[in-house]
C-alpha cells in the first residue's frame, strides 16, 4: 500500500512540475513563435506587396476581432505615414482553401498587389496562381470594390487557362476581402494611425 | 566509482559514440543528415534534451519507485523535448522548420531513454552530466560527419548556418565542373553513407 501511494505521489508531482514548466515557457514564447511564423511564412508575400515601405510591415500589425473571427492587418508606411494595409483572406479552391494576401491603398481603395500564399492546388495547373505572377498581377491597380468574378461567370477577371476553379477561389477571396475592408475601414484607419 | 569523470565524458566521443558504435538513434541519423546544418542542429537539440533528462533522472534516482521508473523518465524526457521544441521555434525558427517532426521525435529516441535507464538512474549527478555531454557531443559529431559526407557528395558544396554559433560557406569544393551526385542527399544515400561509416569504424576498431 505504501509503495502504491509513493508511486502515485511521485508521478503526480512530476507531472505537475512538468506541466507548470511547460505552461510557463509556452506563455513566454507564444508571441515570439507567432512573430516568426508571420515573418518567415507570410512575410515574403507581404513584403513584395508592400514594397518600398519605410517600416517593416510584418512587425507593424494589429488585429481586429469580430465575434470569434480574428483578422490581422499589416500596415505599410511611406515616409512615416501609414498608407497601405495588407491582409489575408481565402476562397474555396480545387484542393482546399486558397489563401490570398492583398494590399490596399487606404487613400484610393485600390489594390496595390495580390499574392497567393498557402494553397494545395494541382501542380502545373491551379498552382500557377502562386508561381506564375501574370495572373495575380492583373489585380494591381484595380479598385477593391464589389464582387470579383471570372469572365466565364460574367465578371472581369481573366482566369488561368485550365484552372477556373482556382481562379474562382482567388476571386472569391478578393470579394470577401472587399466586403471585410469596407466594413472595417474606419477601424482599420484608426488603428493604423494609432500604431507608433 | 570505477571510472573517472573524464572517462565518462570521453567514452561517448569515440568508444561508445551512439550511432556508430551502439547503432542507436538511427531514425534521425538517417533522416536529417541531408546537410551539415540540419545534422548539427539536430545534434545540439538532442544534447540539450539528454543533459537535462540525465541530470534530473540522476537527481531523482532515489525517489523514483522502480515499478514506474519508465513512466517517470518519459515524463521528464517529454518535458525537455517540448521545451526545446518551443525554444527552437521561438529563437531558431528556420532551423526548427527544417527539422520539423524530428525534434518532437527525440522523445522516442532510444539513446535518451537508454542513458536514463542504463546510466543516470545508477550514477551520481556529476557522472551523469559528463556522460550526457559526452554522448551528446559524440552524437552531434557523428551526425555532422555523416551529413558533411552526404552534403559534399550530393551537392558539391557545404553551405549553411548554425544559429548563434557559426556560418560556413564553401561552395563548389570540387571545382565548377563537378556534377552533384543527388543520390547521396536522398534517403537511400543515407543508408549507404551510414553503412560505409560503420564499416570504417569497425575497420579502425579491429586494429
Amino acid at each position: 500500500m505504501g509503495e502504491m501511494i509513493k508511486m502515485v505521489v511521485v508521478l503526480t508531482f512530476l507531472s505537475v512540475i512538468s506541466g507548470g514548466a511547460l505552461a510557463y515557457v509556452q506563455k513566454n514564447t507564444t508571441n515570439l513563435i507567432e512573430d516568426n511564423k508571420l515573418q518567415f511564412v507570410k512575410g515574403p508575400a507581404i513584403k513584395t506587396i508592400l514594397s518600398g515601405t519605410s517600416n517593416n510591415p510584418v512587425s507593424d500589425r494589429f488585429t481586429i476581432e469580430q465575434g470569434d473571427k480574428k483578422d490581422i492587418f499589416f500596415v505599410g508606411k511611406y515616409d512615416g505615414t501609414p498608407k497601405t494595409v495588407a491582409f489575408e483572406t481565402f476562397g474555396k479552391g480545387f484542393g482546399g482553401d486558397v489563401y490570398v494576401v492583398l494590399g490596399v491603398d487606404m487613400d484610393t481603395d485600390k489594390l496595390t498587389g495580390v499574392r497567393v500564399t498557402t494553397m494545395n492546388e494541382t501542380p502545373g495547373v491551379g498552382a500557377r496562381a502562386k508561381t506564375d505572377l501574370t495572373f495575380v498581377s492583373q489585380f494591381a491597380g484595380q479598385p477593391l470594390e464589389g464582387t470579383f468574378k471570372v469572365k466565364a461567370d460574367g465578371g472581369q477577371v481573366d482566369a488561368i487557362g485550365g484552372a477556373t476553379i482556382t481562379s474562382r477561389a482567388v476571386s472569391a477571396a478578393l470579394t470577401d476581402a472587399s466586403k471585410l475592408y469596407h466594413e472595417l475601414k474606419p477601424q482599420i484607419i484608426e488603428k493604423a494611425k494609432a500604431l507608433k | 566509482m570505477a571510472k573517472s569523470l573524464v572517462q565518462e565524458f570521453t567514452k561517448g566521443l569515440w568508444k561508445e559514440v551512439p550511432p556508430f558504435r551502439l547503432v542507436l538513434g538511427l531514425c534521425p541519423t538517417l533522416a536529417v543528415t541531408k546537410s551539415v546544418e540540419n545534422g548539427v542542429g539536430m545534434g545540439i537539440a538532442f544534447t540539450a534534451v539528454l543533459v537535462g533528462s540525465n541530470i534530473l533522472v540522476s537527481l531523482l534516482r532515489n525517489v523514483i519507485p522502480s515499478k514506474v521508473r519508465i513512466a517517470c523518465y518519459i515524463i521528464i524526457i517529454a518535458t525537455f523535448v517540448t521545451l526545446i521544441d518551443l525554444l527552437m521555434q521561438a529563437y531558431a525558427f528556420p532551423l526548427s522548420q527544417k527539422l520539423g517532426i524530428f525534434i518532437p521525435l527525440i522523445v522516442v529516441n532510444c539513446i535518451v531513454l537508454g542513458r536514463a535507464e542504463a546510466f543516470a538512474s545508477k550514477n551520481g549527478i556529476l557522472a551523469s552530466t559528463a556522460d550526457a555531454f559526452g554522448m551528446g557531443i559524440g552524437y552531434t559529431f557523428a551526425l555532422g560527419a555523416l551529413a558533411a559526407v552526404r552534403e559534399l557528395i550530393g551537392t558539391g558544396s557545404l553551405v549553411g548556418e548554425i544559429p548563434y554559433l557559426f556560418k560556413y560557406n564553401l561552395p563548389n569544393l570540387f571545382g565548377p565542373h563537378y556534377q552533384p551526385f543527388d543520390f547521396m542527399v536522398q534517403a537511400p544515400g543515407a543508408f549507404i553513407g551510414l553503412g560505409l561509416m560503420l564499416c570504417l569504424m569497425n575497420l579502425t576498431a579491429k586494429k
